[in-house]
């Protein structure tokens, strides 16, 4: 780990200040990403902000038809939050098999979002549940946050500050984990609600991405048998030591065949 | 007062001593030491597989904060190499390629992971800081990653004077008689087949502190050893030239080591020699990265093999051609690894009257290969029970009978084997059977059927194994090359009161020896077990003994502890008879009590013990005080464990995902001791054999580049990966050594893998698969099933 100053501001206006003082700083959360390249010396920020102390960005609430999380929120609240539970179930399911037992005790859906692995559970489902992400100074549709691998709409200094979640009628969520890190190799996340079917594929391509067919194909017959039959195009597809493109792809339909039959 | 007391002897079950000290963070490890004044190195290491050094500019690291030293390989000119411990031998005569490994690379780095640099500093951090000050300036040389690029024509050479980049290609058994078995065989199968590199993975990494006392001119080192005296000799002796009474080698508590902490490392000697020149201690502790690039890896085998058959499914003739990766340079026991580890099994548990083997040792531009559990028996057994299973499909044979046919029967002991062991007992059979039952192999068809209804592939794989460990007749092994004997050394020290020190040269690293030794004292002296305490890993407290590797440390180093005990009771009895004045002959001693025969006269332990320090009634004319005795041990001959490992496994068509349902273990490991630390061993081991069955795998890139390099990569065993493992023991007792045991350290890494991928075989055998290759992912279970679905469509 290389030097660094840390700070921890008591608020947002403050978090923003010191972030845009230096443009070399980097806000911290759980710190289940940033920590351990920190350690491999992979990162060095000259500052370190920790948004632990930020209130206004904690808290788990039911807002009418939408869920509201605070970018705080570590795996295990949203996974044990009856709130989430009585809403969307699918993502209390999904937020409890995050890592480990220590990595969901500390690492926040906040900090999950901004980073945008392409191998993360998250991403899934805010593109899946079509979701707004709400920053210190915007508000961000989905479609428009995932830019491929670890690339967000996010600007330099921006922070997330609460992710909006519309409640769905049905959602469901499917992974195959990568036998080794255990993060996502393939992963589908689908939901219907009132806004039409929606379908993310996480794990398989160099970012989250949304599978037309088998939305099409959803819309149609909401049944698993319906998306059995949509192959996925391999073309684009990651492919490393545990699977090739091809795998990844025919994984891919297994995960939302089982998605729907999760989502009921 | 009559005191119960629990029975503590052998075959007791009893808890490990050194446990509470493990689970309440008491160890010490390498890492928990630290000495007045102490400095930390950081190793600048080769981003390259393979380049030439042009310069090295350690100016800038030199004047960081904190810098103490910087060195470089040129600082160093007087020291050795890193020497390797057994020489072998090529077909012609010759003996094999033996390139200098230098402490710090000089001229080339010949893999990545190669330490080029070393910087002391006051902190771990500032060491880090200057070692990227650094300056390298690198000419990359093209790499050869693999065996098969190390030895295609014109290949870049790892090492500018070995040409073709072949340590030795060394054969075993008449070549003559096996190919006249060859010419008249009806039935002849072939495979091939690859082993898979493996990264040892020990839960503690590698460290090591060094100590220099400039008074006295004496150094100390402590490390993460699984034999410190041998360390101190290799050292010592070759690389620093530092003779054994300057030099203490302390290996304290150690977090496992699977062979992969036998080897002596480069950053021992850098520490140690650093240390003197600095003159303060230096210590260095392994980041796990720094773990998967340099720790000795494991397997890493590529083999072709014909095995010639009867009519009837009777072995004629074996004949293995291997290839062995070496990596870049030679680890300290890797070339006996492919070889008298090795090929001599290859005639495993059957009576296979030819065998002929060769062995191609290559160098690459990757890690040193060398022992990780098993070393080169689970290679010779994966290929000999993989090859048993495709001969019976290809002969429509059934696998156990085939088996059954071959096995060498228990009236043939001691069995000659065609590849120079002589194996001295065992009962295939017996193993086999009980394995059955306990597995109701019998019954499977129906759990078969079961499974398929549920829409899983469900397959049951056996392998009947043998292997050679109780490491080794030192004569025997001289002979064939290593540098070294491989006695075992025990001093047993009665203290006054009665209680016992043992000293041992054995090093327990998660083993338990701590108990299982003491449980040899208990039952033989009668001292209760909390009166035992077992004393290891320090050169300056225990007498020359070898080290724990090749499950010797019951059967070599319990056996030299016998002899102890027998000398120590040889004197007790004199001391006793003295005391009831009576004649030697006619004092019996049961645990704890010396009795005249047929009387009920008698004196116990602690008197015995007493008189001996406190000599006042005592025949010091013909018996010198104390009660405190050593003794050296010699094997005559291997022990050699084996059994019967079933598997059975579960694959999920549509992923590919392989789960294992059931695992039988029944193993022959001579005398149980404490059968709680027999089956934790064999657990482990099966898990560590599950791991490379199904998941584990060490991938360099054609560059040379490690692409497994972390846990995110490369994928260990976890609890759920692991099914119930049941083990049971069917005993037939070594011949050759005092206590009959055989060995238990590594039988359960050496049985399944064979078992696990024959039962995975079995799952898809309507898929038309002849083999895979290990680890049977999901993604590569996949690949066949989905390769192979057109023409079940079509069927
Ligand atoms: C062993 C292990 C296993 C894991 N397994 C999984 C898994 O299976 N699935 C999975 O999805 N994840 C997994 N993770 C990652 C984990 O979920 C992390 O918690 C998550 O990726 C990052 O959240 P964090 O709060 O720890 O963020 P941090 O590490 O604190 O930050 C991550 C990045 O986001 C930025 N950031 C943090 N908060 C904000 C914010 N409010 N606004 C803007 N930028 C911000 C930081 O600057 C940094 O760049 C695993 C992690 C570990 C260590």
């Amino acid at each position: 780990m290389y030097d660094f100053e840390y700070h921890k501001p008591g608020s947002l206006a403050d978090a923003v200040k010191l972030l845009s003082a230096d443009p070399d700083s980097k806000p911290i959360s759980g710190g289940q990403t940033l920590l351990p390249a920190l350690k491999h010396r992979l990162n060095k920020p000259t500052s370190v902000i920790d948004l632990s102390g930020i209130a206004e960005l904690k808290g788990v609430r039911r807002e009418g038809d939408k869920l509201v999380i605070g970018a705080l929120a570590k795996h295990v609240e949203v996974a044990t939050s009856p709130e989430v539970k009585a809403a969307i179930p699918a993502l209390a399911q999904m937020a409890s098999t995050i890592g480990d037992t220590q990595v969901r005790n500390r690492g926040t859906i906040g900090g999950s979002v901004a980073n945008n692995d392409p191998a993360a559970d998250y991403p899934s489902a805010v593109l899946g549940l079509n979701a707004t992400i709400v920053t210190d100074k915007r508000r961000i549709a989905a479609d428009d946050f995932f830019q491929g691998m670890f690339t967000t709409a996010l600007e330099p200094g921006e922070l997330l500050v609460a992710i909006e979640f519309p409640v769905p009628e049905k959602a469901g969520y499917a992974k195959m984990r990568n036998p080794a890190s255990r993060y996502v190799m393939a992963g589908a996340f689908v939901a219907k609600t009132g806004g039409g079917v929606r379908v993310a594929i996480n794990g398989a391509g160099p970012g989250v991405f949304r599978q037309a067919e088998m939305e099409k194909a959803l819309a149609a017959n909401w049944s698993p048998d319906a998306v059995a039959g949509v192959k996925q195009s391999a073309d684009g597809l990651n492919s490393d030591i545990h699977g090739s493109a091809e795998y990844r792809a025919h994984l891919v339909t297994v995960m939302a065949k089982r998605a729907v039959a999760a989502a009921g | 007062m009559n005191v119960v007391t629990p029975f503590e002897g052998i075959g007791a079950s009893v808890r490990r001593k050194e446990d509470l000290r493990f689970l309440s963070g008491r160890g010490q490890y390498t890492d928990d030491i630290n000495r007045p004044g102490q400095t930390y190195a950081a190793i600048l290491r080769s981003p390259h597989a393979h380049a030439r050094i042009v310069s090295i500019d350690t100016a800038a690291a030199a004047a960081m904060p904190g810098v103490v030293a910087v060195f470089t390989g040129a600082d160093m000119p007087d020291l050795g190499g890193i020497p390797c411990g057994w020489q072998i031998h090529n077909k012609d005569g010759t003996p094999m390629a033996e390139p200098m490994h230098p402490v710090l690379a000089v001229g080339k780095a010949r893999f990545v992971g190669d330490a080029i640099a070393a910087v002391i500093a006051e902190t771990r951090s500032q060491a880090k800081d200057a070692a990227e000050a650094i300056e390298v300036e690198y000419e990359v040389l093209p790499a050869v990653a693999t065996m098969e690029a190390a030895l295609a024509p014109g290949a870049s050479r790892v090492h500018d004077d070995v040409a073709g980049n072949v340590c030795y290609d060394w054969h075993i058994g008449d070549k003559a008689v096996n190919e006249a078995a060859f010419a008249k065989a009806p039935k002849v199968v072939e495979f091939e087949l690859v082993n898979n590199r493996l990264v040892p993975n020990a839960m503690e990494p590698r460290a090591a502190i060094g100590d220099y006392d400039p008074t006295t001119e004496d150094y100390t080192l402590y490390t993460t050893s699984q034999n410190p005296h041998v360390i101190r000799l290799l050292m010592g002796a070759f690389v620093l030239h530092l003779p054994e009474h300057k030099l203490r080698v302390v290996a304290p508590d150690v977090g496992g080591g699977f062979g992969s902490k036998i080897f002596h490392y480069a950053e021992e000697a850098i520490v140690t020699w650093a240390a003197g020149r600095v003159k303060r201690p230096v210590k260095w502790t392994a980041e796990r990265t720094e773990s998967f690039m340099t720790d000795a890896h494991g397997r890493d085998h590529v083999t072709k093999a014909r095995l010639a058959m009867d009519a009837d499914g009777k072995f004629l003739a074996l004949h293995v051609q291997t290839l062995a990766n070496m990596g870049a340079y030679l680890s300290t026991f890797a070339t006996s690894v492919p070889t008298y580890l090795y090929a001599t099994l290859l005639a495993g548990v059957y009576t296979t009257p030819t065998v002929y083997a060769e062995v191609k040792a290559v160098f690459t531009n990757t890690v040193p290969v060398d022992a990780y559990r098993g070393a080169g028996r689970p290679e010779a057994t994966f290929l000999l029970e993989r090859l048993v299973d495709v001969a019976a499909a290809e002969t429509g044979m059934d696998r156990i009978e085939i088996r059954r046919r071959n096995f060498i029967p228990n009236d043939a002991f001691p069995y000659q084997t065609p590849v120079a062991l002589q194996y001295d007992s065992g009962d295939y059979t017996a193993t086999l059977d009980q394995a059955l039952k306990t597995a109701d192999w019998a019954g499977f068809e129906a759990r078969r059927a079961e499974a398929k209804a549920r829409g899983r592939l469900r397959g049951i794989g056996i392998s009947t194994y043998i292997e050679a460990c109780g490491i080794a007749p030192s004569a025997v092994v001289g002979s064939l090359g290593a540098r070294a004997g491989l006695y075992e050394v025990g001093t047993i020290r009665v203290h006054p009161t009665g209680s016992v020190t043992v000293l041992t040269g054995t090093h327990s690293h998660g083993q338990g020896h701590e108990t299982t030794l003491a449980q040899l004292v208990t039952d033989r002296l009668g001292v209760p077990l909390s009166q035992v305490d077992i004393v290891h890993g320090d050169t300056a407290k225990i007498p020359f003994g070898m080290g724990t590797y090749g499950s010797r440390s019951l059967a070599v180093g319990g056996s030299a502890m016998v002899k102890a005990m027998d000398k120590i009771v040889a004197k007790a009895r004199r001391i006793a008879a003295h005391l009831m004045e009576a004649s030697v002959e006619d004092v019996e001693f049961d645990r704890g009590t010396f009795r005249v025969a047929g009387t009920d006269k008698t004196k116990s332990w602690g008197e015995i013990a007493l008189t001996a320090y406190v000599p006042h009634n005592y025949p010091i004319e013909e018996l010198e005080p104390g009660l405190d005795e050593t003794a050296f041990y010699d094997p005559k001959n291997f022990t050699y464990p084996g059994g019967c490992h079933i598997c059975e496994v579960e694959i999920e068509p549509e992923t590919g995902i392989t789960t294992v349902v059931n695992f039988t273990a029944v193993d022959d490991v001579g005398r149980v001791i404490n059968p709680m630390i027999v089956e934790g061993q064999v657990q482990g081991g099966v898990a560590q054999g599950i791991g490379q069955a199904l998941l584990e795998s060490c991938v360099y890139d054609s560059e040379g580049q490690l692409v497994s390099a972390s846990f995110m990569d490369y994928q260990m065993p976890r609890a759920n990966d692991l099914p119930p493992v049941s083990v049971a023991t069917h005993t037939t007792l070594c011949t050759h050594n005092p206590l009959g045991v055989k060995g238990c350290g590594e039988v359960g890494a050496i049985g399944s893998p064979p078992a696990v991928i024959n039962a995975v075989v079995d799952a898809l055998k309507d898929y038309g698969v002849r083999h895979i290759e290990m680890p049977a992912t999901a993604a590569k279970v996949w690949g066949i099933i989905n390769a192979s679905r057109p023409a079940m469509a079509a069927e």
